[in-house]
């Protein structure tokens, strides 16, 4: 059987058959015996002390097990360290029936576990509680003096602060021949995947575990379980094979993991947790953030002064911090920057990523003021950021280590038919509708981290690679079965991925865009370190032709080693480790990024979108009638799944400018829309003609794949090209997102 | 009635208000005792063991618990069990014959038409049930009227890809 190469083809999603036949579980699927159910209970009040929880008639209902809450919780380590998890921003952490305190609006405080589902939900509904309340407030708007400085931790490492200013903003930005000024106002947005947070622990007995959960980060939540109930970490194992979904709302261990988990140990019993609806809407969440920009350019185009500014709320308890505002100035080389980032604290939960974080936010106010500008100027808007090209990163002063963006630029113009198009505002239009098109750039950093796989080959020649990495849908489990394949040289069929288990080597958290790239890069080094071994294994065959032959003189191709000169002298794996007594033959590795050669370039994925909208000025309905966006990445490993990916970014766009909001009543503290009824994402019927173009670039730099990752990129440049869409259609300039039909009418 | 294949009988609850039901799925005969506010979602999830209709909302918002109960898609979530007495149910288990899928399966596997796959049953027994309506032809009638059925990943386009190209096929 003739290999080809798997990296670059389209396989189908290997999982595809359990998915569409319903075969593939999800945490809370899990068939155990003597299962306990429990629901939790919400703090109504914002901020207070909780005086009192009136269990009595909860109690009363057959079939209730027990109540839960800080009167009564396990005893729990006093340090906020030990609460941390991998994501954890600056700050403490919160911590689940710690104490009577009521932190935010939702905060649960209670949970109810009962022989069945509908008995626990319904005793949820008898307890009482008696608060103190305290005043609160929630409004970012109300309180932008008192933003401050983000404190600084492990996250800012990866989440690095705004740059320092350069050159004269002020004086630069005065004598520009072209000037645009925004403000730019974002509402919170919650995550909502398909799937509820879920939890169904297992209790092995001895303060052992088996606990299938929601996560993206299966060693994330076994770390953080056992630190805060004190238990091994080798007794804890998280499993996530199937995730429905979670768009950075599974980064960090969601409470119903440490609720379940409490009650399982207290009672030994194996129990399950499920939040409904309303109670995703309970912890992290894309923050509000208001933005300001002042762009400066002279007559010709060429951009002299970027201001961009950002305040973003955070929690009382936490610093959350996301990238915003130090976009501007890679994409385009002005030589006089102002940037800041500050916070507000406010009483909610802390905020966390949610489908690129930050820069979702922030280049919607860079590319809507670029646009602005290029209407002042009367320049065509792709033409003024190909004006602006930055062929080297000025922010950093570095040198990008690969940037295909002109010809994102170029090619998605050429298929989106855009040098057809009418410069005016206002000009087109189709029946009672207008038409206008806009345009984006995109960027997104590639994140270089550590990750660790094994690879072992068994005597029928099948290999299996394992990682403790979770697939949310992203295509993981089909992309590294393609990359062990390629990087043994064994046909894709022989290849297992083990994935989704905290046994397993570990992983970091599933996000950021980095998976393929980290644990791709793991997953490549583990079969290279394996082919060392099966090599040597050759060797020493009686009669072995590669006795006195090299590693570079050989190839591994079709489940055997070949020798590049005669490729009639070759040995096949099954061959080698029957010779071995039939003894697998195994590896592992621990892949270290070269941080010394990686600081030397900025690295980013790129992307153009290119949209045309239709707007009903009677009704104020906006349409995406269809969409272009181009995607330089690094090497596509998947073209299939990669594209799935972008579609859903651009879809996600869709969302963020003219749907998701989570509204909040600032008189309560509380949001109002918490169910998919409320909080609207669009429909198919919203959902019109949208293409993927995937641009060549080779980089060499970023990892050992050239493969930059694709999960936020094509939401980056969708948003605000729809806002700049909407500017062409009907002369109207709406920075506030979502754009809702009363600002059109 | 005792239906040859009944295999199983779950005593759900001790409660003498506890109900007795008869659902007939996926060809197999489930006998329940189930309290009369337990929904026809949980009753398959919990008391069948089927757990392939997914619970996203339990609100009737998202449809992800659609399933095909007398040859109509309903929503589960919204369905008692007790109101289903005796009712023939498909849900996404008993859409493929045996091993061998659906055509409609292998569309949604050719277009990528899921990413975390919590949709999907959801969505295939929505367009199953939905082309038997007979109300769709068009791919934005299809797109209106399968959008009850919400996907969260954004595989949308994928989705109606692969509905439209088996209705076409079907045609044939
Ligand atoms: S679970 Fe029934 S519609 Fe969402
Ligand atoms: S595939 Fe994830 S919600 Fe549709």
């Amino acid at each position: 059987m003739k290999t080809s190469k798997q990296i670059g083809k389209s396989v189908n999603r290997l999982e595809g058959y359990l998915k569409v036949t319903g075969a593939a579980k999800y945490a809370g699927e899990y068939d155990v015996p003597d299962l306990l159910q429990g629901y939790i209970v919400n703090s109504t009040i914002t901020k207070g002390k909780i005086l009192e929880i009136d269990e009595s008639a909860a109690h009363a209902l057959s079939g209730v097990v027990a109540i839960f809450s800080h009167n009564n919780r396990t005893k729990l380590p006093w340090f906020d360290i030990m609460y941390a998890d991998m994501d954890a921003p600056p700050g403490t952490p919160f911590k689940p029936f710690y104490n009577d305190q009521i932190l935010y609006n939702g905060q649960p405080i209670a949970l109810v576990v009962a022989e069945t589902f509908e008995t626990a939900r319904y005793a949820a509904t008898l307890i009482n509680v008696t608060y103190d309340e305290e005043p609160f407030e929630t409004e970012l708007a109300a309180h932008l003096d008192d933003a401050r400085d983000p404190k600084k931790g492990i996250a800012t490492l990866i989440k690095p602060l705004p740059p320092s200013a350069n050159g004269d903003f002020e004086k630069a930005y005065n004598d520009a021949d072209a000037q645009y000024a925004g403000e730019f106002i974002h509402g919170t947005e919650h995550h909502n995947p398909l799937e509820l947070f879920t939890t169904t622990t297992v209790y092995e007995g001895d303060g052992k575990l088996t606990v299938y959960d929601k996560t993206q980060g299966t060693s994330n939540c076994q770390i953080y379980i056992a630190n805060v109930f004190g238990l091994h970490y080798k007794d804890v194992r998280i499993l996530s094979p199937f995730v429905g979904g979670a768009f950075g709302s599974g980064l960090r261990p969601q409470y119903q993991l440490f609720l379940c988990v409490m009650a399982s140990l207290e009672l030994k019993r194996n129990v399950r947790v499920t939040m409904d609806r309303a109670q995703m809407f309970t912890f992290g969440h894309r923050p509000q953030t208001i933005q300001k920009t002042r762009f400066g350019a002279t007559a010709d185009g060429t951009l002299t002064a970027i201001n961009h500014t950002a305040i973003a709320e955070t929690s009382q308890h936490e610093d959350y911090t996301e990238v915003v505002v130090n976009w501007a100035n890679m994409l385009y080389p002005a030589k006089n920057t102002l940037l800041d980032y500050k916070l507000v604290p406010l009483d909610v939960f802390s905020p966390m990523d949610m489908r690129a974080p930050g820069g979702s936010t922030g280049l919607h106010a860079i590319e809507a003021t670029m646009d602005a500008l290029s209407y002042i100027l009367k320049v065509d808007p792709m033409e003024l950021r190909l004006l602006n090209y930055a062929e080297r990163d000025v922010s950093a002063d570095k040198p990008f280590s690969s940037k295909e963006l002109k010809q994102c630029y170029l090619q998605a113009a050429e298929k989106f038919g855009w040098a057809n198009r009418k410069s005016e505002p206002r000009t087109t239009r189709r029946g009672n509708r207008l038409v206008g098109t806009g345009m984006s750039s995109g960027i997104w950093d590639v994140i270089a981290l550590p990750a660790k796989a094994k690879a072992s080959i068994n005597k029928k020649g099948k290999l299996k690679v394992k990682s403790a990495v979770t697939d949310i849908g992203t295509g993981t489990l089909t992309v590294m079965t393609q990359i062990a394949a390629d990087s043994l040289g064994i046909h894709i069929d022989d290849v297992t991925f083990e994935y989704g288990d905290s046994n397993m080597p570990l992983s970091p958290i599933q996000g950021g865009s980095y998976t393929t790239g980290v644990v791709g890069s793991a997953v490549k080094a583990a079969c290279e370190s394996l082919k060392k071994k099966i090599f040597k294994k050759a060797k020493k065959m009686n009669n072995s032709t590669f006795n006195s032959v090299a590693l570079e003189d050989v190839v591994f191709e079709d489940g055997s080693i070949y020798l590049k000169q005669d490729k009639s002298n070759f040995v096949t794996f099954k061959e080698i480790i029957a010779d071995n007594d039939g003894k697998k033959i195994k590896a592992s590795k621990n892949n270290i990024p070269n941080v010394l050669k990686l600081k030397q370039y900025t690295r980013a994925a790129h992307s153009a979108a290119f949209v045309e909208v239709e707007v009903d000025e009677q009704l104020g309905i906006v349409n995406v009638t269809r969409a272009v966006t181009a995607v330089a990445a690094g090497k596509i490993i998947n073209p299939k799944t990669a594209r799935s990916q972008i579609l859903g970014g651009m879809i996600w766009g869709i969302s963020k400018a003219l749907r998701e909001e989570t509204l909040m009543d600032h008189n309560l503290g509380k949001y109002m829309n918490t169910d998919l009824g409320e909080y609207h994402i669009p429909v198919h019927a919203d959902i019109h003609e949208l293409d993927v173009i995937f641009v060549d670039e080779k980089d060499d730099i970023i990892n050992e794949l050239g493969s930059k990752g694709v999960g936020e990129i094509g939401l980056a440049s969708m948003a605000p090209a729809i806002a700049n869409a909407i500017y062409h259609a009907t002369g109207k300039r709406i920075n506030k997102f979502p754009i809702h039909f009363d600002q059109l009418l | 009635m005792q239906d040859k294949n009944s295999s199983n009988t779950t005593n759900f609850s001790s409660n003498s208000n506890a109900t007795k039901v008869q659902l007939h799925i996926n060809k197999t005969t489930l006998h329940l005792h189930v309290m009369p506010w337990v929904s026809l979602l949980d009753a398959i999830r919990d008391h069948g063991k089927l757990t392939g209709t997914k619970k996203g909302c339990d609100h009737g918002q998202c449809g992800a618990c659609t399933v095909i109960c007398d040859g109509k898609r309903i929503l589960s979530c919204l369905t008692l069990a007790v109101m289903k007495d005796c009712s023939e149910i498909t849900t996404i288990e008993g859409i493929a014959n045996g091993e061998v899928l659906h055509p409609l399966q292998t569309a949604f596997i050719e277009h990528d038409a899921f990413q975390c796959g919590y949709c999907t049953p959801g969505q295939i027994c929505s367009a199953i049930a939905m082309l038997e309506e007979g109300k769709a032809d068009t791919r934005d009638e299809v797109k209106e009227q399968m959008s009850g059925n919400l996907c969260r990943c954004g595989a949308n386009t994928n989705i109606i890809d692969a509905i439209m190209e088996f209705k076409d096929k079907r045609n044939e």
